[in-house]
């Protein structure tokens, strides 16, 4: 037996899907998963991508490292992070943080303060949302398009002060390009600061979450919107903002601080000590993924990337043609054209498990796009996955074969969110 | 970790219980932990005739594709049907209930591939 790992949280290569898999490969090119065994992929050395790296100290810790080893976490590098892959397992973890409550060390992910007189300008230029329409205490889904209408990261703005500091939360694996491609915008001079190394964030996600997390603070963090946030002091520790976001579709919130002293540990421990007796259970990246994927939530590097369009991933309802904004011109040309393929959610019909890459083939047996992601999702006991298909294939209830190890597989397209 | 001494191993993580012309093949202890909960396993091969490290189906993980390899050469004869409906005895009983396929071996066995319980668990210790 031979491990393939399609563990689908990273987005570290670049316009993976241009790239075709040898034959009878199952899984391609996917580098984030990192075995904790590399003898166990020998027979794959020649699949160079496929390779997993070994726990290698050159990885970065998050405060949380040692923890999570200490819970006995499957780890890997993920983004170059040395990352709980799961603790006791993908479904119940799952099943944790849909029924009650689940913690995910995601201090891996990049944070960036924008501030002063030009910040929001800066802003409006090179993401595709409205960040004017944004007041302090409202966060927003957003994208950074590329010139030529592709994304370069997708990423949440927080209003921290309206029209002068500006919070951007970009993926793990895009922090240098994302500071790279926005600096090289800011031609006003904003003031920006990366401040994600010492940034530490854990998701506490969950119907229960926000109940167990509102123990911990004086804020009123039960009345929260989604997509709001509030600042102050959280687990005896001060100026830590609570946000109404996540990546789990389950509600509850993430929570953001400065990791100074032993503040990120204590913060660990007090949400386990109100949590945990409850059933609150730390979650790794894997669960994370079933989770987003359930919901429909798109993963940069599998479902957009530099060569996707938002309107093409269905990111129209953030892509605001009131401002102008990179690519703004040939987004709208899109727009008005119709985009030529479209990402889907697809459930299997027959049995098999979609996985990023398997190509999909209409009835009459053309290739008309591919998986993006794919999973078993433990919410729903079936097979699921996203991907691109020809306009003409997109409609709800359309009938498309996945291309499993030679075997067409009936799939249909169905309506977003799965779960 | 349970390696039991009645079976032998591959350094794929498959084990094979060889008695007389049939043999019975699964993954081991090791490769449904690795794998974590065991959604699909998938197998068609029944009746082929294929060679010692041909592939013969895979297991899916949630999150995971493995391709499954063919310790001897030999002839698939049955497939353990209950996983389709119970792919979790994989990893709640992997040597037992968890088998996956049974085969006619051809004779003569070549096993000097494979292993015993104690070099396996030196392997993947």
């Amino acid at each position: 037996m031979v491990l393939n790992y399609d563990f689908s949280t990273a987005n570290i290569i670049k316009n993976t899907h241009t790239i075709t898999p040898p034959p009878g490969m199952l899984l391609f090119p996917f580098t984030s998963y990192t075995s904790l065994l590399t003898y166990r992929i020998t027979t794959l050395s020649h699949y160079l991508c496929a390779i997993p790296k070994k726990i290698n100290s050159s990885m970065k810790n998050t405060p949380f490292t040692q923890i999570h080893i200490g819970l006995g976490a499957k780890m890997a590098e993920f983004a170059g992070y040395n990352m709980p892959i799961s603790y006791t397992g993908i479904n119940e973890e799952h099943h944790a943080v849909r029924s009650n409550a689940g913690v995910f060390d995601v201090s891996h992910m990049g944070e960036f303060m924008i501030k002063g007189d030009k910040a929001l300008d800066l802003i409006q230029r090179v993401t595709t949302n409205d960040a004017s329409k944004l007041t302090a205490g409202k966060a927003q889904y957003s994208c950074l398009p590329n010139n030529e209408g592709g994304i370069v990261d997708d990423l949440l703005v927080y209003c921290i002060e309206e029209n002068k500091t500006y919070m951007l939360v970009v993926n793990a694996s895009n922090i240098e390009k994302d500071w790279n491609w926005i600096s090289s915008h800011n031609t006003n001079g904003a003031e920006m600061h990366n401040i994600s190394e010492k940034t530490g964030l854990l998701a506490v996600q969950g119907p229960h979450a926000t109940e167990y997390m509102q123990q911990l603070t004086d804020m009123d963090i039960t009345n929260l919107k989604y997509y709001t946030f509030t600042r102050g002091t959280f687990a005896g520790v001060e100026n830590v903002i609570v946000s109404a976001t996540g990546y789990t579709g389950a509600g509850g919130v993430e929570i953001y601080f400065e990791d100074k002293g032993d503040d990120a540990v204590k913060i660990w421990n007090e949400i386990m000590r109100v949590g945990a007796p409850h059933g609150l259970k730390p979650i790794g990246l894997a669960a994370r993924d079933t989770l987003r994927l359930e919901k429909g939530f798109c993963l940069y590097g599998n479902d957009i990337d530099d060569t996707t369009s938002p309107l093409e991933a269905g990111l129209g309802w953030i892509t605001k043609f009131t401002k102008d904004f990179t690519a703004r011109p040939i987004l709208e040309a899109q727009k008005a054209a119709g985009v030529q393929r479209k990402l889907v959610g697809l459930e299997m019909i027959d049995k098999g498990i979609p996985r990023h890459y398997y190509k999909i083939q209409n009835a009459a047996g053309e290739e008309i796009g591919f998986i993006t992601s794919g999973t078993q999702a433990p919410s729903l006991g079936k097979a699921i996955g996203m991907g691109y298909v020809r306009t003409d294939a997109a409609a709800e209830g359309t009938d498309v074969f996945v291309m499993i190890r030679d075997k067409a597989v009936k799939a249909q397209v169905v309506k977003l969110p799965f779960a | 970790m349970n390696f039991p001494e009645s079976v032998k191993y591959t350094k794929d993580h498959e084990w094979i219980k060889i008695e007389g012309n049939i043999a019975t093949i699964g993954i081991t202890e090791f490769a449904q932990h690795e794998l974590g909960d065991i959604v699909f396993v998938d197998i068609d091969a029944k009746g082929k005739k294929l060679e010692a490290n041909e592939v013969f189906g895979t297991v899916e993980a949630v999150k995971t594709v493995s391709d499954l390899f063919l310790p001897v050469a030999g002839t698939i004869t049955e497939i353990n049907d209950s996983l389709e409906a119970n792919p979790e005895y994989v990893n709640n009983d992997p040597y037992g209930k968890g088998w996956m396929v049974k085969m006619e071996v051809d004779q003569p066995v070549n096993e000097e591939h494979l292993m015993d319980a104690a070099a396996y668990g030196k392997l993947v210790g």
